[in-house]
Formats: C-alpha cells, sequence, structure tokens
C-alpha cells in the first residue's frame, strides 16, 4: 500500500497484476492515412512533456544560480555562468550527512526485511492451495484501504511504550509493516506470471520441487524482486509523514525531514540552497528509477513461454 | 529457507501438483509478514478503535486508568460545524483531485498509444521523472515555483501573459487558491501513476479485435468507447479506486503548504486535522475511525466489484 507518502505512488501497480508482455507500441489503424495526425500529436506529447518536466528542470536550474540571479526581476532559465556554492554548502553541512545515515539505515533495514517476508508470504499464497488463503489475501486488499494518516497517531503511542521513538528500528518497523501488503500483492503477481508448468516441466525433467523452483522460478522472478525493491526504496526514502511523527529530535531526521528544515531555515532568503538540497535528495532515486523502470518492462516471462 | 520444507517429490503427474494437499509448511511461510502487519499495522488500529470509546488525554499519559465514554468522542467531533466543514473539504477535494488526475492520466495514455516512438518515449521519460521524484523535494520546488517574490509562475503570469496584479500575488493566503495549487502539485504527481497505468492496460487489447471491429466498419471513436474502454475497465477500476483512497488521506501536501504560511484553520483536511490532535488520542482515534469509514463509503462500491471480477 502506499499507507506512505501520498504523493509518491508505487511503481507498477495495476501493471503488476497484468501478465508481463513486450511493451511494443502495436496500435494506430491503417499506417498511411494516419501518419501527419500521428505526427501533430507527437508534437503535442513532446509539449506536454516540457510542461510536466519542467518544475524539475527548475529545480536543477535554481540549484546552479547564485542569489543575486534568484533574486533578479527577471528570472534565469539557463544557469550559464552557474555556481556549483549552493551544492557545497549542503555538502559542507554535517546535518545534512547525519540525515543521509540515518536515512540510508532505514531503507537498507526495511527493503531486506520487506523483500524477504513479502517473497515468501507471496511464494505461499501463490503456489498453494490452503485454509486461510482467501481470507490472507482479502485481509492484504483491506489493509491498503486503511488510510495510514489515522494511524500514525496510535502508531507513535505504540512505538513511544516501546521506547522506539526517534529509533531508526522504530521507523523502520512501521515502514515495514505499511509497504509489506503491497509489495506481497505486487509479488504475487509477478509469481502466477511465471507458468508453473516450466517448474513442472523441470520437475519432469527430475528436478525437485525446491531445486526446480530455485532453478527454473527463481530466476525469472528477478525482474519482479527488483521491481519490489525499487518500489520500497522510493517509499523509504520518500516518506514524510511518519517520520514527522516517529522521528522528533531534530538529531534523528531522515532527508525528507531535513529537507523540510532546510526550507524553513532558507525561505524567502536563499531558494539556491534549497533546490540545491532538493536536487542531492532527488537526483539518485530518479537515476535509480529511471533505470529500473526500463528494466521492470522486459518482457521476459512472455519470451520463456514462447521459446 | 523455509522452502525447503515444502519439497514434493516430482512423481510426473504435473497437474495434480499445485492441488496437493500442503503440509504445514505453507504456514510458517506466512508467518513473519502476518506477524509484522499485526504488530505494527493491526494492534495500533485496534488499540485507536478502543480508545475512541475512551476518555484518553494526557492524564492517562502519565498513568491514569482511561475511562469508558461510549460513543462521546464521537458526538462531540460530530456536533462541532468545523469537523463537517473539514470534512466536506476533504471528499471535495478528493473527488475533484481524482477526477482530474484520472481524466488527465487517461488522456496521456491514449496519447502514448498513439504517437511515434521518440514522441512517446519523451513524454514517458518526462513523467517518469516526475513521478520519481521524492514528495519533499517536488514540494519543495513548487513552493518556489508559486513563491510570491521571486516565483516563476508570478513573473510568467505578470510578465508575459500580462496579468500585472500577479506580480507579488501570494497563493496560500486564500484557501480555495490554496487548495488550486495544492491541487496542481497532486495531479502533477499522481498522473504518471495513472498514464502509466493505463498505457500497459491498452497495450493488452488485443489488435485482432480491434481490426476485426475496424473491418466491420466501426470508427475510431467507436472503437475507442465500445472495445478499448470496456476491456481496460479492470485497470480503471483499479486506477481510479487508489486515487480516491491516496487523495483522501492526502497529507504531506497540505502539510507542507501550510508550514509555508497559509492559515491551517481555513486549510485543515481530515489529515492535518487528525494531526493536530495529536495530543488528544480519543479524539484523534475518533476521526481516524470516521475517516475509515468515509474511505470505505467512497470505495467500497469498488472493492465489491473487484473482488468480484477478481478470484483471488
Amino acid at each position: 500500500m502506499s499507507t506512505l507518502a501520498t504523493g509518491a505512488q508505487p511503481a507498477t501497480n495495476a501493471t503488476a497484476d497484468l501478465p508481463v508482455r513486450p511493451t511494443k507500441a502495436r496500435r494506430g489503424g491503417s499506417p498511411a492515412s494516419s501518419t501527419a495526425g500521428r505526427r501533430a500529436w507527437g508534437v503535442v506529447a513532446v509539449l506536454i512533456a516540457v510542461v510536466w518536466v519542467f518544475p524539475i528542470y527548475w529545480m536543477i536550474n535554481s540549484a546552479f544560480l547564485p542569489l543575486n540571479k534568484l533574486q533578479a526581476p527577471d528570472p534565469t532559465f539557463l544557469p550559464l555562468g552557474g555556481t556549483m556554492s549552493n551544492f557545497r554548502q549542503v555538502w559542507a553541512d554535517p546535518s545534512f550527512w547525519a540525515a543521509m545515515r540515518i536515512s540510508l539505515s532505514v531503507v537498507v533495514i526495511v527493503l531486506v526485511a520487506a523483500l524477504i517476508f513479502a517473497f515468501l508470504a507471496a511464494l505461499a499464497v501463490s503456489r498453494f492451495r490452503f485454509r486461510g488463503r482467501k481470507a490472507f489475501i482479502l485481509t492484504i486488499l483491506v489493509v491498503q484501504m486503511i488510510p495510514a494518516e489515522g494511524l500514525f497517531i496510535s502508531q507513535f503511542q505504540m512505538l513511544d511504550g516501546w521506547h522506539l521513538v526517534n529509533r531508526v528500528a522504530g521507523l523502520a518497523l512501521v515502514y515495514v509493516a505499511a509497504i509489506l501488503p503491497f509489495t506481497i500483492w505486487m509479488l504475487r503477481g509477478f509469481v502466477q506470471g511465471v507458468p508453473i508448468e516450466l517448474e513442472e516441466a523441470g520437475m519432469v525433467d527430475g528436478l525437485s520441487r525446491t531445486g526446480a523452483f530455485f532453478r527454473i522460478t527463481f530466476p525469472l522472478l528477478a525482474p519482479g524482486l527488483v521491481a519490489a525493491g525499487v518500489y520500497g526504496f522510493l517509499q523509504a526514502w520518500n516518506e514524510y509523514t511518519l517520520a514527522l511523527v516517529v522521528m522528533t529530535d531534530p538529531s534523528q531526521r531522515t532527508l525528507p525531514l531535513w529537507l523540510q528544515g532546510l526550507v524553513e531555515a532558507n525561505r524567502a532568503t536563499d531558494w539556491g540552497v534549497v533546490m540545491a538540497g532538493a536536487a542531492l535528495i532527488a537526483i539518485p532515486v530518479i537515476a535509480f528509477f529511471l533505470f529500473v523502470q526500463n528494466k521492470m518492462t522486459s518482457g521476459l516471462v512472455a519470451g520463456a513461454v514462447k521459446g | 529457507m523455509a522452502v525447503t520444507t515444502l519439497e514434493v517429490p516430482g512423481d510426473g503427474t504435473t497437474a495434480t501438483l499445485r492441488r496437493r494437499r500442503p503440509k504445514l509448511g505453507v504456514y510458517t511461510l506466512l508467518v513473519p509478514a502476518s506477524l509484522l502487519m499485526a504488530v505494527a499495522l493491526g494492534y495500533p488500529l485496534v488499540r485507536q478503535f478502543v480508545i475512541s470509546f475512551q476518555e484518553y488525554g494526557l492524564r492517562q499519559q502519565f498513568g491514569q486508568p482511561a475511562e469508558w465514554v461510549g460513543l462521546a468522542n464521537y458526538t462531540d467531533l460530530l456536533s462541532d460545524p468545523y469537523v463537517w466543514t473539514v470534512i466536506g473539504r476533504s471528499i471535495a477535494f478528493c473527488l475533484i483531485n481524482a477526477a482530474v488526475t484520472m481524466v488527465i492520466g487517461i488522456a496521456f495514455a491514449v496519447l502514448m498509444a498513439r504517437v511515434g516512438a521518440a514522441a512517446r518515449m519523451t513524454l514517458q521519460v518526462s513523467l517518469l521523472l516526475a513521478w520519481g521524484t521524492p514528495v519533499l523535494a517536488s514540494m519543495t520546488v513548487w513552493q518556489w515555483l508559486f513563491d510570491s517574490q521571486y516565483g516563476a509562475i508570478n513573473w510568467v503570469l505578470s510578465n508575459v501573459l500580462g496579468f500585472e496584479g500577479m506580480a507579488h500575488h501570494s497563493w496560500i493566503i486564500q484557501p480555495l487558491s490554496f487548495y488550486f495549487v495544492a491541487t496542481v502539485i497532486v495531479v502533477w504527481m499522481s498522473v504518471p501513476f495513472v498514464a502509466f497505468s493505463v498505457y500497459a492496460g491498452l497495450l493488452q487489447v488485443p489488435e485482432e479485435t480491434m481490426e476485426a471491429a475496424q473491418l466491420d466498419g466501426a470508427s475510431a471513436r467507436q472503437r475507442f468507447w465500445n472495445i478499448t474502454m470496456p476491456m481496460v475497465r479492470p485497470v480503471l477500476s483499479v486506477v481510479l479506486l487508489l486515487q480516491v483512497i491516496w487523495d483522501l488521506k492526502v497529507f504531506t501536501q497540505i502539510y507542507v503548504l501550510q508550514r509555508a504560511g497559509a492559515p491551517t484553520r481555513d486549510t485543515n483536511l481530515l489529515g492535518t486535522l487528525i494531526y493536530s490532535y495529536a495530543k488528544e488520542f480519543s479524539k484523534a482515534g475518533a476521526l481516524a475511525t470516521i475517516m475509515l469509514v468515509i474511505t470505505l463509503a467512497l470505495t467500497g462500491f469498488y472493492i465489491r466489484q473487484m473482488l468480484k471480477e477478481d478470484e483471488l
């Protein structure tokens, strides 16, 4: 679920439910008649792309500009003659690195725990029929409907009772629980996407069930695990609400909390530094996201079955 | 790994494998995930529900036993016109945002399916960038874009489009304008997910069906409304369901914009109102329960539909 940050929504949501297929465009009637129309729509698409990406361009552009250009009567649209001083200022800030350490610790714990637990559960519900299976899947679905924003206060109380407030372990605990339902749901789709016939064929050829699973199914699940991992990474890296509630001590801030602090300290004084901070948090994640998004649509399974 | 407990000897009768009654091992696969969710989601949920029927404030934090007060917390909240205002606002905000996101997202998906590879890639990369940016980073740059003094949006409005009065316009002081800004941001962040999901759905529509319809004389418009849309309907309902849920519980965007200097009371939605009750656990619990009920009321129909269609 993305009970976590409302804005950062899960990678490959409904797509995980669909059988994986090569995503090649194969639409558009008779090719000859529609070429002109296609080109016109292409221009529209590119214009929309420019508008949509503008805020991100603006973040990077402003991060390179010195204060006198940011506060000039007319904005500077290209960071020509830009400066690295905004980045250097963030780089030299020990609180940035402290927040980085906290964020990375949370992310690592969340990823390892969520992937292992979700994988086991997904395996159970998609490869076996057993009593309570439907109830479990239903629970997973319903849990995703629960507004986390309604739960955070009692989660805080619970962690407070266990002395886990302002602890990486406490934040990681509520994060793992929050992303587990969706991760299970997603991995279940991927496990189902690998036809059991492949595994059975391996068993006919003399592999044990475990052997067939690890030699045949597991490699085919790699894209699914990567996708689920990216989802968990993004959620834990980007989440703000629970971090705000759980990490009240300024020395225990995660990166989003640190960024909000930077905004509040520099609003109306120096947006350049704030933009540099935002860019430093965003760029690694975006790069990662782009890289993996591509891998997730590789159509591995379809190829395996046909071949 | 626990998987080894599941070993079943390969006996060649492949069709029966799936239905083989598993040993207890299957349940051990479910234990870690179930336990964790029960502790960190189930327990707080139940506890919050229980507390919403109790008097639980600061005194109880210091060890005083909580008293049962029945529905008092609920009647307190629901007799407060301000709470109703916030509920109304939240529902309106949620429905408008979900509708705008869906319309734009579907339009983008159809556009992606129509254009050549280069234009599609450009649009997809742009949407992915918006989608992949951490919410706080996005919030930060949007605040800068809407900045009253040096923001790019005010500059464009006053210097390029000639609305001189917009030169130092403060966008978040007026509630309606505040919600407009929040909607722009939420829609900007949410559209990529809808566009990609629907586009993936469009690719699943079999080419043969479309060709057959075309041969039978169906126009492009007819094909879209009578074949494409019904076929991608399952995707549309899941996506819409998620949008409604997400937009109802929106917190971060509203909270951050409020911190930027908006009047809190005039701009609260359910999420931020619950947060403002942080010291009154009983009230927060009751309001959170009310929010859950509203979520179910808005989404119950779709959930039932999905359960009927989707064999789990």
